[in-house]
This record gives C-alpha cells, sequence and structure tokens, in this order.
C-alpha cells in the first residue's frame, strides 16, 4: 500500500486536509492579499508574475493538496480536496463506482476523493455549499499554469456563455 | 390525441420514449448487450425480441470497459431497422471533440434518446493497458449536449445550422457512498440538462425507498422521470461476482441468501421471481416513472420478466406520438381541418 493512502501512518497533507475550516481561512486570506495586490501585478504584468509565483505555488499546494497543477483552482468549492487526484478527474461529484466502505473504484485502498471532499465541505462555514455548483469541464490548455494568475487575469472563465450562469445556481436547499 | 401530463407538454425530441413518459405511461426500456462480432444479424436478432417489450433499446458504450461494438453503430443499425434506440455516451474513451461528433451523427441516424455517463474505468475491463480519457465528465456532457440542441452551439460556440433534437438521459446510483449527497447529485444533473434517469441495479429497496423520498423533497420527481434499474441474478455465484467484482452495484446479503438456499437447477428462476418482486415494489413508489432491464448474458429472460411483471403490452407508436407537433401535416390533413 502506498504510504499517502495507509490512514494510519502521518502525512502532513493529510492531517492538513482534515482541518477544511483551517485551510479555509488560509485560502481566504491569500485571496484577499492576491485581489488586493491584483491591480499592482497587472501592471507588472501577468506573463511576467507568473514566474515568481508559480514554484512557490506548486510546492505549497503539491504539499498539502497533492496538487496535479491543472492551472484552474476550484479547491474551496471542493471542500479543499483537490478533484484532480480523482483517477476520473472528476469535477462535479463521485461517480456511481464508489465502494460501500467509501473507497476508491479505480485504487480500492485509497479513500473517494469525493467522499472526502463532500464530509469536508460541510464543516466549512464560507464556501462549503458551492460544493453543490456546476463546474465547467477543465481547460487542458492551462495545465502546469499558477492558479492565482489565471484566476486574477481571468483566463480560468469558461468559453461557452452558459456555464457562468449555470454555475452560479445554488442546489442544496 | 394523447393527453399530455401537466408540466410536461412540450415534446423536445419527438422520441417514443419521450412520448411514452410524458404521456404519463410506466416506461420499460431494456439494455442489448452488444455482440463481440462484425454480423449485424446478432444485433437484429436481439432488438427483434426487446422491440416488442420496450419502448428504448440501450446501446451501451463499452460497458464495463470491455470492448464490443461500438454503440454509434448499434444506433445506425437499429435507427436503420427503425427500432427506437438510446444511444450511451460515455466520456472514457472519447475526448469532447469526438463526442460532440459523434452526438450529431447519431441525430443524423435518427438517433432521438442518448445516456451520458461518465463511464466505467479502464481498470475493471479487459484492456486495463488503455489510457483513460475523461476529458468531460457526465454532467459537462449533459450540459454540452444541452447547449447543443437548445442554443445550437457547440462547446466552444460555434454554430450548429441543424440542430440536433434530442432527450437527454443520465444515470444516478442511488446505492453508492455518499448517500444524502446522491439526490444533490441527481439535481446537478436536472440542472445540466437531464430529462430522464436511468438508476443502477436496484435490490435494495429500503435505500431506493430512503433516495427517492429526498428526491421528492427537492421536487425533482416533477423535472425528471426516473427509471429504476432491475435485472435477473443468474445464481448465487452471479450475485457475489456482481457485488465484488461490477463497480457500484450493491447486492444486500438476504437476496444472496435467497438465492443460496434454492437448489442450483432453479437459482436461475429465483432469479427472475426477484427481479419481477422488486418491479412490481418499485412501480408503487411515487416518482418512478419505469424500469430499465439489465440482463447481461440473459436477454431471452427480458421478455419473461416485463411480461409476468404486467407491463404489457407496450404503447404502440401511434397511441403515443400522434401529435408530433416536429411532424409537417400532410396536405390530406390540412384540407379536412378547413
Amino acid at each position: 500500500m502506498p504510504k499517502s493512502y495507509d490512514t494510519r501512518s502521518f502525512n502532513l497533507g493529510r492531517w492538513l486536509r482534515n482541518r477544511p475550516r483551517f485551510l479555509e481561512r488560509a485560502f481566504r486570506v491569500s485571496e484577499w492579499i492576491f485581489k488586493r495586490f491584483d491591480p499592482l501585478i497587472e501592471r507588472l504584468g501577468y506573463k511576467k508574475v507568473e514566474p515568481w509565483i508559480r514554484p512557490t505555488e506548486e510546492w505549497a499546494k503539491k504539499l498539502v493538496f497533492d496538487c496535479r497543477m491543472c492551472g484552474q483552482c476550484v479547491l474551496h468549492a471542493t471542500g479543499m480536496t483537490c478533484p484532480m487526484t480523482c483517477p476520473k478527474n472528476l469535477r462535479n461529484g463521485p461517480c456511481g463506482g464508489v465502494r460501500p466502505n467509501g473507497h476508491c473504484e479505480v485504487i480500492p485502498e485509497m479513500r473517494c476523493v469525493w467522499v472526502e471532499a463532500y464530509e469536508r465541505s460541510l464543516e466549512m462555514p464560507f464556501y462549503g455549499h458551492e460544493i453543490s455548483y456546476l463546474q465547467p469541464p477543465v481547460d487542458r490548455q492551462l495545465e502546469g499554469r499558477s492558479a492565482w494568475i489565471t484566476l486574477l487575469s481571468e483566463e480560468d472563465r469558461p468559453v461557452t456563455t452558459g456555464w457562468v450562469e449555470v454555475a452560479q445556481i445554488n442546489i442544496r436547499p | 390525441m394523447v393527453n399530455l401530463q401537466p408540466g410536461h407538454e412540450k415534446i423536445i425530441s419527438g422520441s417514443r420514449l419521450e412520448h411514452v413518459l410524458k404521456a404519463g405511461r410506466f416506461a420499460v426500456t431494456a439494455e442489448l448487450n452488444p455482440p463481440d462480432s462484425a454480423d449485424p444479424q446478432k444485433v437484429y436478432d436481439a432488438a427483434l425480441v426487446l422491440s416488442q417489450v420496450c419502448d428504448g433499446i440501450n446501446a451501451t458504450d463499452a460497458s464495463g470497459a470491455n470492448c464490443h461494438m461500438s454503440s454509434v453503430a448499434i444506433c445506425a443499425l437499429l435507427t436503420r431497422a427503425g427500432y427506437e434506440p438510446v444511444m450511451q455516451v460515455s466520456c472514457r474513451d472519447r475526448n469532447r471533440i469526438a463526442i460532440q461528433g459523434d452526438v450529431l451523427g447519431g441525430a443524423a441516424m435518427g438517433v432521438r434518446n442518448v445516456l451520458c455517463l461518465t463511464g466505467d474505468d479502464t481498470s475493471v475491463g479487459d484492456q486495463p493497458q488503455a489510457k483513460r480519457v475523461f476529458d468531460l465528465d457526465s454532467i459537462h456532457l449533459l450540459y454540452t449536449i444541452k447547449t447543443m440542441r437548445d442554443e445550437g452551439r457547440f462547446l466552444s460556440g460555434r454554430v450548429i445550422s441543424e440542430p440536433p433534437r434530442l432527450f437527454l438521459g443520465a444515470a444516478s446510483n442511488p446505492f453508492a457512498p455518499p448517500y444524502d449527497w446522491r439526490p444533490i447529485r441527481l439535481a446537478k444533473k436536472v440542472q445540466a440538462g437531464a430529462n430522464f434517469i436511468q438508476t443502477q441495479f436496484c435490490f435494495d429497496l429500503a435505500r431506493f425507498r430512503e433516495f427517492m423520498k429526498m428526491v421528492r423533497d427537492l421536487g425533482l420527481d416533477e423535472k425528471v422521470f426516473i427509471l429504476v434499474g432491475v435485472g435477473p441474478l443468474r445464481s448465487e455465484r452471479a450475485a457475489e461476482y456482481m457485488r465484488t467484482k461490477v463497480p457500484g452495484v450493491v447486492i444486500p446479503d438476504q437476496i444472496v441468501e435467497r438465492l443460496r438456499k434454492t437448489p442450483q437447477a432453479k437459482q436461475q428462476f429465483e432469479g427472475k421471481r426477484i427481479c419481477i418482486e422488486i418491479i412490481q415494489q418499485v412501480k408503487e413508489i411515487k416518482g418512478v416513472s419505469g424500469v430499465h432491464v439489465m440482463a447481461y448474458r440473459q436477454e431471452e429472460l427480458v421478455a419473461e420478466i416485463i411480461e409476468e411483471a404486467g407491463l404489457l403490452p407496450r404503447p404502440r407508436q401511434a397511441e403515443v406520438t400522434k401529435h408530433d407537433p416536429f411532424k409537417k401535416k400532410r396536405k390530406w390533413e390540412r384540407v379536412k381541418k378547413l
């Protein structure tokens, strides 16, 4: 069994991911900082700033979230659990193959990413409800880019117009 | 004139399945097991039996990640012979470009129902070495086809000169965790454009009743038609295999126990009985609009099950499709009205 799946041994990433409240706060703080500095970054040029931000972002997100650098981060809408770590790369919820014990259909020793995402989203007061939003398809051109930069430069918005409106509707009663 | 149910007066695709559901009839669909052969006769033979007992024939798209004749090809054969297929599209094998092309091609051949699936993973199939694609997921796929149909545009925004007219389906598995989120995922699918739902094999009725209650609380039973997946178990061994090897299938212990208690020779008959009992119980649940019969390698049983469950005769095509608004009126019909 690979070490990261084994829930008995210690794994820093998992330890942090199981504290979604803290991670949500960290996300809110960094979002506030990036939004604050957006005019400055825009003046410097997103392309120029990206090489400075990307390595730090990659290192931190790999450590905490096992990030796959898809370049269009939706962590806050998925219970601070990276949906790209799902073997099927699902971004809108679990497939029908989840085992009765809550483990993955593809990797039996791993807990389903979406089962964990759902549990964690229930603990998140600010962004927890966003797990019921519709997420647009992944833009594969952004793979390997810094998600903070694509967020600020609005490159991560879907091409088709309909997605944005339909995505904002909250389904949870 | 057929009376369509309130809230469902508008016909989207003109498919027979859509008409049956919107007329408030209990619908029956069945799965055609695709042959491992280049001989079209095998498809025709299976369809001949199924077409008499159901309103739509599902053409599976390499289900269980096992290689078979493609769903597009089966739909081509079925539409050519005048049958009503439900084209299954899974996201495992093709990217968004191929899928949108296949949907347009299917609609051009006369396919009116499409079932959007994420698809089983390659690792459970006969060729686990294959690359899994999963460029889209089932909800992306639903919304993509919905924009193609309603707005006449591809995912890129490029215009389609003649949009496909399709009745959109999606799958749902109420029997896999997280149980209390499954209805919300169903709501997502409805939001993304699902018109009908076919569920995974239903053996656990208690769980299914619970699921349907949550679905009704969300008001989804009025927006979408739910067809419950049912199927016969061939034997105790087959049941054991399905619950352990086939992803997402849950069979409660009491059903396996019931099969174990019957002698080997009668197990297939008992499996059929269980299936019929489940159909009859599911039919009584509010919000259920039909059943979807899946009988892997037991097609000969499908007709018997549907007949013995009291679901025959199926409504004739003319009974439910009399007033197709898309159908051009013939000259004499227009004259008659005057």
